[in-house]
């Protein structure tokens, strides 16, 4: 039997800003994790991630990143290293962690 | 404080202008990323976890008011409000946005600085003895030799795609403070028995990966045949080192795979068809050079008032205890100012503490800063006199902490809360240490102890040659700690060994206690180190300590 595919959710960094970014159902960028469309099947990951990829004006280094679906629904990282990549760093109170849209309903 | 003449000015304007058009071209999407990627690096901007990341170089680590400033200026004005001094004398911006990077350049060009070559695989920053140019100790001011290779480094055309990265390392002392043996090439400044100075260049050091104590590839080099022996070691390299493999292309692993003395014999040779293209002997080059580099008119006067300032608050005897070393003038002090605050980021300086950096600078020390690699700030020529009042002075901004050397002055790189690469955070473990440790009350007790951090195997943070060495990594998803003990980053250079198994986040710190705790039971008495301690007992008591559950069975 195939291994369960893990969810994933495409994400790159902003070639401006260098931030954290993420890509939703409509094929646009968004800044949060929540926003982001999540991927249950390998194919339509994959197919995903061509697209995102074709964005080279606007982001950098496309991939995708394994998620897990929170009761509501919603992606929530697999690995600490993404969910480093929700917040910013830990030892002060910039990047992500301080845009207040990025914060869990 | 070496000056840009007109043909570095104007190479570094070019490469900002130069910079400035890829940028444009990159942002209307005429360069894709792949593209793009290698220029930006080429100017020292990488792109990390959360942001971009612009990378100055500080060339041995010297630097005077108006850099200082203007690095703070750049923080206030392009990033927030802060910079990280690395290991190897570079500060980091952390928080940069693309388009103002063309910007930030023309701003560093304005003071003689520039972000070139650090990234990529070429000659990087030489980095040099943070105490060059004061300390008791020294035979000679090792900066007009690293002047001169960074002229020489700087855009030579046959040295910009080397198999790997090359960083090279100058110390004028004979107790090492640059970390040479851990340096692709590492240079000694020596006297023979006639008491000619030359250099003794030592080849194949690094940490990372595969870590190597360096081997001396020549014992005696006369000064005058500095550039072409050097030029015949990187000729070697640049041929041989392996490009087939980016973890076996440093010229350590060349070294370690031909044998040194065949390495030898390929250098020699090649040296002496070097000889005949260097028209100028090195040391007349370095002779010239050394002009700039004139030591600072210091003032012949007695020390005032230091011990009665002493007596009355045990705080600045403590200061002096830990942050002072000797000059070579009795009268003057070298004064350590710690980036390592209690609980704080280690390397890290707010714009406000630069800028009173640079005034005291002026004020106390002949308008010279130096960064260590150890991720400290210095001022290398305070008047013993001074001290009273430079010490409340840096208190002010929170920069008297009293632990040069001691357990809360821990070297820690970047890590997983900014670099890409890394496989686990260290700044998290660096400031619990160090809370802990002053909790404890026991920092004054451990005595002189190194406690370095990495965030990943590439070793940024030293910690094969702490005395307790911490690596980062990502065990099955979650944050492991592996403990190396008895690592030396001086002329002893000793890599660590490995104590066992890794431990989480959480396990460490009690870990670290114990192993603590077992050093101040065993140790013959209070100056015995732990790196002394170790040595004499081996590993044995303190894995003991690390792993009871397994000392018991
Ligand atoms: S050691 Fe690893 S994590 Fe730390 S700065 Fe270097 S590359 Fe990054």
């Amino acid at each position: 039997m195939a291994r369960a595919f893990t969810p994933k959710v495409v994400t790159a960094n902003d070639l401006l800003e260098g931030d954290v970014i993420y890509f939703n159902a409509n094929n646009k960028w968004v800044r949060a994790l929540s926003d982001a469309a999540i991927l249950t099947e390998l194919e339509e990951a994959n197919a995903l991630l061509a697209i995102a990829a074709k964005d080279i004006d606007s982001i950098v280094g496309a991939y995708l990143a394994d998620v897990k679906i929170d009761n509501a629904g919603k992606p929530v990282p697999a690995h600490f290293r993404e969910e480093f990549r929700t917040k910013g760093p830990s030892n002060y109170f910039h990047g992500k962690q301080t845009e207040s849209n990025t914060q869990k309903a | 404080m070496y000056l840009y003449n007109e043909f570095d000015d104007k190479f570094v304007r070019a490469r900002v202008n130069q910079f400035r058009g890829q940028v444009e071209k990159r942002l209307d999407g005429s360069l894709t990323e792949d593209e793009f990627k290698p220029l930006r690096l080429m100017n020292g901007l990488y792109l990390q976890l959360h942001a971009y990341m612009l990378r100055v170089a500080i060339p041995y680590g010297t630097l005077d008011s108006a850099k200082m400033r203007q690095l703070a200026f750049i923080a206030d004005k392009w990033d927030k409000g802060y910079g990280h001094f690395t290991t190897r004398q570079n500060i980091q911006y952390n928080w940069p946005k693309l388009k103002d990077v063309p910007e930030i350049l023309d701003a560093l060009a304005d003071v003689g600085m520039h972000a070139i070559q650090t990234s990529g695989n070429c000659i990087r920053n030489v980095t040099s003895d943070h105490f060059a140019g004061a300390a008791a100790d020294e035979i000679e001011d090792p900066r007009p030799t690293s002047e001169l290779l960074r002229q020489w480094s700087t855009d030579h055309p046959e040295f910009q795609f080397l198999p790997r990265k090359f960083k090279i390392a100058v110390t004028g002392s004979p107790n090492d403070r640059a970390v040479t043996k851990a340096h692709d090439i590492g240079i000694r400044m020596i006297r023979n028995d006639a008491g000619e100075a030359g250099y003794e260049i030592i080849v194949g050091g690094g940490l990372g990966r595969s870590p190597f104590v360096g081997k001396v590839v020549r014992e005696f080099l006369p000064r005058e045949d500095l550039l072409p022996y050097l030029e015949a070691i990187l000729q070697v390299y640049n041929l041989s080192g392996r490009r087939d493999n980016k973890y076996k292309a440093r010229i350590k692993i060349l070294v370690h795979e031909t044998g040194i003395e065949e390495i030898k014999v390929a250098v020699e040779k090649n040296f002496l068809t070097q000889k005949k293209y260097f028209q100028a002997p090195s040391d007349a080059l370095v002779s010239a050079i050394e002009d700039y580099f004139i030591p600072p008119k210091l003032i012949d006067e007695d020390v005032k008032g230091l011990e009665e300032a002493m007596l009355k608050n045990p705080a600045l005897r403590s200061f002096v205890d830990t942050n002072i070393e000797e000059h070579r003038v009795p009268e003057y002090a070298i004064v350590s100012i710690s980036l390592k605050p209690i609980g704080g980021t280690p390397g890290d300086a707010t714009s406000e503490q630069m800028r009173l950096i640079a005034d005291l600078a002026e004020k106390y020390s002949h308008d010279e800063i130096r960064i260590s690699h150890e991720q400290n700030l210095i001022l290398p020529h305070v008047h013993k006199s001074d001290i009273p009042a430079l010490y409340d002075e840096l208190k002010t901004l929170g920069l008297a902490t009293a632990n040069i050397g001691l357990v809360s002055d821990i070297i820690a790189c970047p890590g997983m809360d900014y670099c890409a690469l890394a496989t686990a955070r260290s700044i998290p473990i660096a400031q619990e240490i160090s809370t802990r440790f002053n909790e404890l009350k026991l920092e004054h007790e451990i005595g002189k102890i190194k406690i370095k951090i990495s965030g990943c195997i590439n070793a940024c943070g030293h910690h094969h040659v702490g005395h307790i060495g911490i690596l980062g990594l990502d065990k099955a998803g979650i944050e492991n700690y592996q403990i190396t003990l008895g690592g030396d980053g001086t002329q002893n250079m000793t890599i660590g060994e490995r104590a066992g198994p890794g431990f989480s986040a959480e396990e460490l710190m009690p870990a670290l206690e114990r192993l603590i705790a077992a050093y101040l039971d065993i140790r013959e008495n209070d100056d015995e180190t732990f790196l002394n301690t170790y040595r004499r007992l081996g590993q044995a008591p303190f894995k003991a300590a690390l792993y009871p559950e397994t000392a018991d069975a």
